[in-house]
């Protein structure tokens, strides 16, 4: 019962939390301030003279440049233009119609309208489908890791200080010190200039034309690229990670008191040392979950894949706000849920942190 | 990081000073190792204007994606042993397949020269001269060049730049933390000393920072900072970007540490004398944190240094026509590019070392504050 109180409790300060990062989100994107002219010193042929300064803080990028620039456009049409975004109204205006949007109710179910996009898209519809192919690529990347990290780290353990744990521990250094944009570069030219894979996006040209066992093949291909450079990162802590835990589980006294009553070493190893030792990197998946759906930015970006984080760039550089904020609001609510899943997941494998303190922190 | 906080051992850099500590640190090789690596680069770029035989902005762009230049040794009719030269390159079109390549004219060879004349630039920043480590005489021939690691779209020297970008990718990580760490020191001391309400409120305001994805608050806030600022302005919104992203985590870990603390009984006895609050943070408390922020630093630049090359690789960052080793890798984002001119990735493997070098040295670190982690 202490569980669902626990739950409700940081859920319910989640709110205040996402609802304030909604409106750091919308003044990054829109704010405009307007102080008035001020006397401000200024430097002037070498003294300091009093000048009256107009003082208006703005976001530098104008969402309707490309419009305002285009000459086939009349001055109505952008009038209008800026009225259907919302762009004529003051700041707060802006923000509380983006936000009673959000919680739109039709019929009594909930259907929340994000707006459209700048392309005339429907924020919604595109999130769904760009957060989807996140998920897929980073939920491979995680179950991938851990599959593979696992054996690796406890093989290490267990030849410890041998040639192969070495050269592991070396990977392991290497893995983790380089940068991931960097990997993914370098791999992409190797598979264009060697035709290995696929480079980019998610399917191929041809991808409606092919049978259904075809397209999921085409999808995989097409996934291999980013997967791998996804993993190499979280592969290399992971095994080290994991390492470290089993050599310091193996020294603790039950494991040798299980070798002394002559349990066989496969027992002692993976019944009760390994066990124990996975326990602390149960956490993490809880801040794993935190970045499921930012933690692929860089990469998204130069695979040119159909994700989260690439569309969120785009939107950023052009300051689409129905789609910066939209992405924004997804993934901290992700975040905040990842850490008190981690939170909870704490107290599940250690049971010396108790419920209680946790909540007290609230 | 986290799990670090509780154990760190303070006494063990008391004990040795300074100096045993160096030595401690530096018997295990690959620390030593890469200690030499992180003092070669620093040293490299401070001395980059003297290092380098082109200046930043230096470009020729009739040898646009030239090769790295072979530097001979042995001459060209009779392979005899000789001073070391470079050949003039030339380049050359082929309109039917719309590429280039480039060829040596071998009867120019250029002799390499020793401290010759180039560009002025400021040497350590105390005076102007124009003298340069190396470099070749381009006034007889045209082409003639010496780029050790090849030339980018626009035909300037990689590996001058790279000398330069250096100057701002490994700097700019110590300057936020140096912005970044005070206010996660004084606000996590703030909020933990007082505790009550002033800790709740100040610890909700972290959240909310750190409840957004730090990669998209870094994106937004770079892609806000107006195209009119000078270069010396961008660097520093960008450094102020970059500390705005790490200090709340790290104050949440100090606050941790000092509600512990204060309860100690000198924090007591500070009180009872009648020091204000300010003081007792700042001259009793934070400073039982100096261990653990000792290790949190040298963890925390590599993470700095990546953002940073992250942030200019995506155009957001440090802007050309300044170098930095992200904006250089921007070029090879095109991977035709990268396909004809594979040295344009250089500024990739040198990120790489930088970081490796940071990892291992500050593991070295943790390993001698923290041997429980060991």
């Amino acid at each position: 019962m202490l569980w669902l109180i626990v739950i409700c409790k940081r859920l319910l300060w989640a709110l205040p939390t996402l609802l304030a990062v909604s409106i750091i989100g919308f003044t990054l994107m829109r704010y405009d301030v307007d102080l008035g002219v001020w006397p401000v010193p200024a430097l002037k042929n070498g003294g300091v003279v009093i000048e009256q300064t107009h003082i208006h803080f703005k976001n530098p990028i104008d969402p309707l440049a490309e419009l305002k620039n285009n000459p086939q456009i009349t001055p109505a049409v952008y009038e209008s233009e800026k009225k259907r975004l919302g762009l004529d109204r003051p700041f707060h205006e802006q923000y509380l119609r983006w936000l009673s949007h959000l919680f739109e109710v039709n019929d009594g179910v909930w259907q929340p309208n994000m707006g459209k996009s700048f392309s005339g898209e429907d924020v919604f519809t595109q999130l769904k489908i760009r957060a989807g192919n996140t998920l897929l690529l980073n939920c491979i990347v995680i179950l991938l890791t851990w599959l593979i990290a696992l054996p690796l780290g406890v093989f290490g353990a267990l030849r410890w200080r041998s040639t192969t744990d070495r050269l592991l521990t070396l990977l392991a250094s290497v893995g983790m010190a380089a940068p991931s944009f960097v990997v993914a570069l370098v791999l992409a030219v190797v598979c264009v200039k060697f035709r290995l894979l696929p480079v980019g996006g998610l399917t191929s040209i041809n991808h409606g034309l092919l049978p259904w066992w075809q397209q999921i093949g085409d999808v995989a291909a097409h996934l291999v690229l980013p997967v791998v450079v996804l993993m190499i990162g979280g592969l290399a802590s992971l095994q080290r990670q994991m390492r470290g835990n089993l050599l310091d589980v193996l020294q603790a006294e039950y494991v040798r008191m299980a070798r002394a009553k002559g349990l066989p070493e496969h027992k002692v190893v993976y019944k009760h040392a390994v066990r124990t030792a996975i326990n602390p990197l149960v956490t993490l998946l809880g801040y794993e979950l935190a970045a499921l759906l930012s933690g692929s930015l860089l990469v998204e970006m130069i695979l040119n894949y159909p994700g989260l984080g690439q569309y969120t760039y785009q939107a950023v550089l052009q300051t689409d706000t129905n789609v910066v904020m939209a992405s924004l609001v997804l993934s901290a609510t992700l975040l905040v849920a990842g850490n008190v899943m981690a939170d909870l997941l704490l107290t599940v494998v250690d049971p010396r942190i108790s419920l209680s303190a946790i909540e007290q922190r609230g | 990081m986290a799990d670090l906080s509780n154990s760190v051992n303070t006494a063990a850099l008391q004990q040795g000073g300074w100096l045993g500590a160096l030595k401690r640190i530096l018997s295990d090789p690959a620390a030593s190792a890469a200690l030499w690596v992180l003092i070669i680069l620093y040293a490299a770029i401070a001395l980059a204007g003297f290092l380098a035989p082109y200046g930043q902005y230096w470009r020729d762009r009739t040898l646009a994606g030239a090769p790295p230049t072979p530097v001979y040794m042995r001459t060209v009719e009779t392979g005899a042993l000789t001073w070391p030269y470079v050949l003039p390159q030339q380049r050359h079109f082929n309109p039917t397949t719309l590429s280039y390549h480039y060829s040596e004219d071998t009867a120019h060879p250029i002799p390499i020269r020793f401290f010759v004349r180039g560009d002025e630039y400021p040497l350590l920043g105390l005076f102007n001269t124009n003298v340069h480590l190396f470099g070749v005489d381009n006034t007889k021939q045209d082409g003639a060049q010496i780029n050790l690691l090849g030339t980018d779209m626009n035909g300037r020297d990689i590996f001058s730049r790279l000398l330069y970008g250096g100057q701002i990718s490994l700097t700019i990580g110590f300057i936020s933390l140096l912005v970044a760490f005070p206010l996660g020191l004084l606000y996590g001391g703030i909020s933990g000393y007082f505790g009550g309400w002033v800790d709740t409120l100040m610890m909700r305001v972290s959240e909310v920072l750190m409840s957004i994805p730090s990669l998209y608050l870094l994106i937004t806030l770079a892609a806000i900072i107006p195209a009119s600022v000078s270069s010396s302005q961008r660097f520093a919104l960008v450094v102020v970007s970059l500390a705005l992203i790490g200090w709340a985590g790290f104050s949440r870990i100090i606050r941790g540490m000092v509600l512990s603390i204060k309860q100690q009984e000198y924090v007591d006895a500070a009180r009872a004398l009648g020091k204000p609050s300010l003081g007792i943070i700042t001259q009793h408390v934070l400073p039982q944190t100096f261990s653990f922020v000792v290790v949190a630093i040298t963890l925390s630049v590599p993470g700095y240094i990546l953002m940073e090359s992250g942030l200019s690789f995506l155009g957001l960052g440090i802007q050309q026509p300044d170098a930095s080793w992200g904006n250089m890798l921007k070029e090879a984002q095109t991977l035709t590019n990268v396909l004809y001119a594979p040295w344009m990735l250089a500024p990739g493997a040198l990120i790489f070392v930088a970081v490796l070098a940071f990892n291992v040295l500050g593991d070295a670190v943790r390993d001698y504050l923290d041997p429980k982690t060991a």
